[in-house]
Parts: C-alpha cells; structure tokens; sequence
C-alpha cells in the first residue's frame, strides 16, 4: 500500500459502503457517542448498575459482530491462518463488544433517567 | 460506598482527549500541491483503470490542459473481481459500472478506438475518422485476448460442454461458474491452463485451480475430483520463492502439476484438449477445462511502431523504460497498464504504483524540470488458496518479495486477512484508485 493516509482511508470506507451508508453509520457512532458523553456529564458518574448490564451484554455484541463480518465476507472460523487473524477476529470481536456495551448503557440512562440504580 | 460504585468522569479530560484528537487528526492531512498552468494537448488511449486514474490525477494538477480519452467501451470492468465471479462468490454485475461514473469534469471523453497513431507528427486517429494532435499522449488501452489462437474454442462454448473461460468478461465469468459449479457437483476431470505469452495477473488462474478445488471438496467430497494444472513453463508462477510455496500447497491439495504444457487446442465434442509440450503434442480428457487464451497487445500499437523489435514480438507490447515507462524512441509518450512491456505485472496493483510515476514525469516535462519518481516493478496478488483465505504476494522486477505488512501479514502463509482484503477492502481501494486518491 502506498499513500496510507487518514484521506485514503476515509475514501475507501466511502466506497465499501458507499459514501451515503459510511457518513451515516459515522454519524449514527457519533450520535450514540455523543449521547453517551451527555449522560454522563448529565449524570456527573457512571451507575455501576447500568454499567453491569452493558457488560453483561458485552459478549452478545461481540459475537454478533464476529458472525456479522463473517457472513458479509463468505468466511469461516476455519479460516483462522496465523496470529494475524486471530488479532483481526478479537478486534472485531472487541469492538462488537464495546459498542453494544456504550449502546446499552446509553440506552438505559436516556430511558430510565438519571436517579436509576446509583 | 456510594464512592467505590460509581467512577467520576471529567469534563475536563473528555475535552482534551477530543482536542487532542482533531489536533492529529488536522495535522497528517496531506498538503495539496499547487496547480500547474499549461496548454498541453494530453491524448490519453484508454479509460480503463490506468487512463481513469490519471486522468483524475491530472486534473487536479494542471490548470488549463486540453485532455482528451479515449474509449469505445460504455462499461468499466473491475477486472480483479472475474476470479470471485467465476467461483460464484459474487454476480457478473460486481465487476461492472459506466465508464463515465469515474471521469472528472472539464475533459472531452471520444467513446472511440484509437486507429492509427503516428508518432512523429504526434496525431492519433480515431476509430470514427477523427484526428487528435497531442503534445504528450498516454497509451493505456489494455490488452487483447487471442481466443482464435485456441484451435476449436470459440466463445459461444464457455459455460457448457464443460468449458470456462473467466478472463473474457463479466458474462464469460458468470458462464465459466455455471459449468465449474456443475463439475463440482458432479465430480471429474478438472484442467486448468495458462498461455505462453505475458498475461493478467499471473495468479488468476492459479485462484481458479485452487478456489474451484476448495468449492469441489466441500460439495460433492474429497475423492470424487482429479485436479490438473497445466504451466506454460517450468515453474508455478514468476516468483520463485512463491512457484515453490505454490507448489507445496498443489501437493498438499492433490493438484497435479504439468510443467511446459500450452493449451493449443480443444475438441469440445469428445472432451480432449491438446497441449504443446517439448515432447510433441499432449492429449488429456477433461470434465471442466478453464481456457486462458494467449493476450497481446491490441493492433493499432504493433501498426504504429511503438512496440519492441526485440522482446516480445508476438506480442508487441510498448517499449518504454521500465522505471519511468516512457517511451524509449519518444519521450512524448508512456505507457501505461497492461500495454507497457515491462517485465512484470499486468495487474490493477501495477496500475495503482505506475500512475503516480508517470503523473510525476509528465507534469516534470511540462515545467521543463527533471522528474523523480521511479516505478521499481512492484505488483501484488492476492493469492485466494481457498474461500476465506489467501496469501498476500507483494513483489517486485527483481522478484524480490515486498511485503507491506511486514512481521505483520506474512507473505507466504495463507491468511482470513489477506482473503477479506480482496473481498472487502480491494474494490474500494481500486475504486479510490480510479478516482485519483489512492
């Protein structure tokens, strides 16, 4: 790869999605992020309440996201080759995980309200 | 307790990690170079991958340029995608889009083929009786396959009798699975074959054998398929250090290897196909046979005098320095893609590294300075073993592996990464390529 720069990058996202579904999808995380960011300025603290059911639902989003990125790429756990593989398959897994658990915990702070389980 | 259940989250740090973050975010931002004023006639032959991605570089840099392209063909191939297509893993119409969805603004497209050029008064004619003068031109119109060359093949067979043929086309592709998936199910013969001469992406039909094997193993089970390989030479593939690792992977697959056999013709009646050996002529039976027919440089270029005398002359591609790729009888002209006769590479990859040299030199010639970039012959493969796996080959004139993960993504090993790069990340980045910004 020659050039790899965050303008190369941007315009390949761009074209695996398509520039409508990647702004969109980057502005549904940066919704979701900023929601989150909000409650817990809201709330001044996290609620370990709300906190233990997004963990909990932790390895839902990181499965998901294995099975998601498997089944869009004709792909199978047994196409694990090397260690390299195995770093991609726990990132996705990680990141599957990381972004159901900020889901829910915003979620619930936005439905349930701010005295909920502190 | 109320202290140990709860973290407390700062403004302030939240603030800064997001300053933090749009401050390097702005800093590794490319600085755009300044525009180049300029009259310059530039005539490019060919909106394939090669004169698209040039064209949009080029109209970023010059100001003023009278840019003219040209190409008979509506439709843009993303020829990478054939493979996938021919294994059923994508439709005909993954590899398709309009020429004219990826040409800038302010340039005159000729939906024409070039004709004629002559390149001491530097005119190219066209197919439609035009005649363009050019200061500089870029040949890039691809290249030919020469399905006659193949005695008793003829188009019209491929996806039935057992034949397929990817390389002709998204149609072909789509044909060429219709009769690999049935050889699949059904179990057989299977013999797959490359030409003698220079062609595309010289791993493509060793993806054809392996991925075809891969399909056939799982459907119908081990034991019901003989798998034949027949190389035009004595060797697997141009690299060494991948013909022996491709090699191997044959052995451990059960693909026979059949050195020095060139298809040269088919009965499709009686399911024989005839191959040149140095021990005279070969017959073998087959249930599918995959044709790669011999490629050559289109005729206009041979006619115009622009190609080797001495490499190649059956197939007459462009004599150009094969690190500027500027032509070495008229510097007013490059080569550019699969036309250039250079030693390596007919693939987008070449392309993708070619672009930016010849960008470079031509924009030089304009300003009236000395260009610098230089094109070292890198190409890539995505070397797809099986579905869900590949190795990612990187390699140069030399035949030097270059790899650009290095201790990361290991060249010769079969990997899921390397295989989701050619499935998700490589159209993208082609397409990004086409646009100028890759």
């Amino acid at each position: 790869m020659e050039q790899l720069t965050f303008e190369t990058m941007i315009a390949v996202f761009e074209e695996i999605f398509g520039r409508g579904l990647f702004w969109t999808m980057v502005a549904a995380a940066a919704v979701v992020t900023l929601a989150y960011l909000y409650v817990l300025f809201r709330d001044r603290a996290m609620s370990m309440r709300k906190f233990l059911m997004a963990q909990l639902s932790m390895p839902i989003g990181a499965v998901a996201a294995v099975v998601f990125v498997q089944a869009m790429t004709h792909s199978h756990l047994r196409d694990i080759g090397g260690p390299v593989d195995v770093i991609v398959l726990l990132g996705v897994a990680a990141m599957g995980a990381i972004g159901i658990a900020i889901l829910v915990y915003t979620a619930q702070s936005l439905i349930r309200g701010k005295t909920d389980g502190i | 307790m109320r202290d140990m259940n709860e973290l407390k989250a700062s403004r302030r740090a939240f603030l800064a990690l997001a300053a933090g973050g749009l401050a390097t975010a702005a800093a590794v931002r490319p600085a755009m170079a300044q525009a180049v004023q300029t009259s310059a006639r530039i005539v490019i032959i060919g909106a394939g991958a090669a004169g698209t991605a040039l064209v949009n570089r080029l109209v970023r840099r010059l100001e003023g340029a009278d840019i003219t392209i040209l190409d008979p063909s509506a439709e843009h191939l993303y020829q990478p995608g054939l493979s996938l297509v021919a294994a059923g893993l994508k439709p005909a119409s993954y590899t398709q889009s309009r020429t004219t969805d990826w040409l800038p603004a302010g340039i005159t497209l000729v939906p024409e083929a070039a004709a004629a050029i002559d390149p001491i008064t530097k005119v190219v004619d066209t197919s439609g009786g035009q005649s363009l003068p050019y200061d500089f031109l870029i040949v890039a119109p691809g290249l030919v396959l020469d399905h006659d060359a193949i005695e008793g093949f003829s188009l019209d067979m491929v996806g039935t009798n057992g034949i397929g043929a990817l390389y002709a086309g998204p149609q072909y592709a789509a044909k060429t699975w219709e009769a690999a998936s049935r050889f699949a199910e059904e179990g057989g013969v299977g013999v797959f074959t490359r030409p003698a001469t220079e062609m595309k992406c010289a791993g493509a039909p060793l993806k054809h054998t392996f991925l075809i094997e891969d399909i056939a193993t799982r459907t119908a089970g081990a034991g019901k398929h003989e798998m034949h390989y027949a190389a035009n030479n004595n060797s697997l593939f141009g690299v060494p250090i991948v013909s022996e690792k491709v090699r191997m992977l044959f052995e451990d697959r059960g693909i026979t290897p059949h050195y020095s056999h060139v298809l040269k013709a088919v009965d499709a009646g009686r399911k024989i196909a005839t191959f040149d050996t140095p021990d005279g002529d070969t017959e073998m039976a087959y249930d599918y046979l995959h044709v790669i027919p011999p490629q050559r440089a289109p005729d206009v270029i041979r006619q115009s005098g622009l190609s080797w005398a001495d490499k190649w002359t059956d197939q007459g591609w462009v004599e150009v320095d094969q690190h500027t790729l500027r032509h070495l009888r008229y510097p007013d002209i490059f080569a550019l893609g699969d036309v250039a006769g250079v030693p390596k590479g007919k693939t987008a990859a070449s392309v993708k590294w070619q672009v930016p040299v010849v960008e470079d030199h031509l924009i030089a010639a304009i300003e009236g300075r000395d260009a610098s970039l230089i094109y070292e012959g890198y190409t890539s493969c995505p070397l797809i073993t099986r579905v869900g796996r590949a190795m990612l080959i990187e390699f140069d004139y030399n035949n030097n592996l270059t790899p650009s993960f290095p201790g990361v993504i290991a060249p010769l090993e079969e990997l899921w990464i390397s295989w989701l790069m050619k499935e998700v990340a490589l159209k993208a980045t082609y397409n990004a390529m086409l646009r100028g910004k890759a």
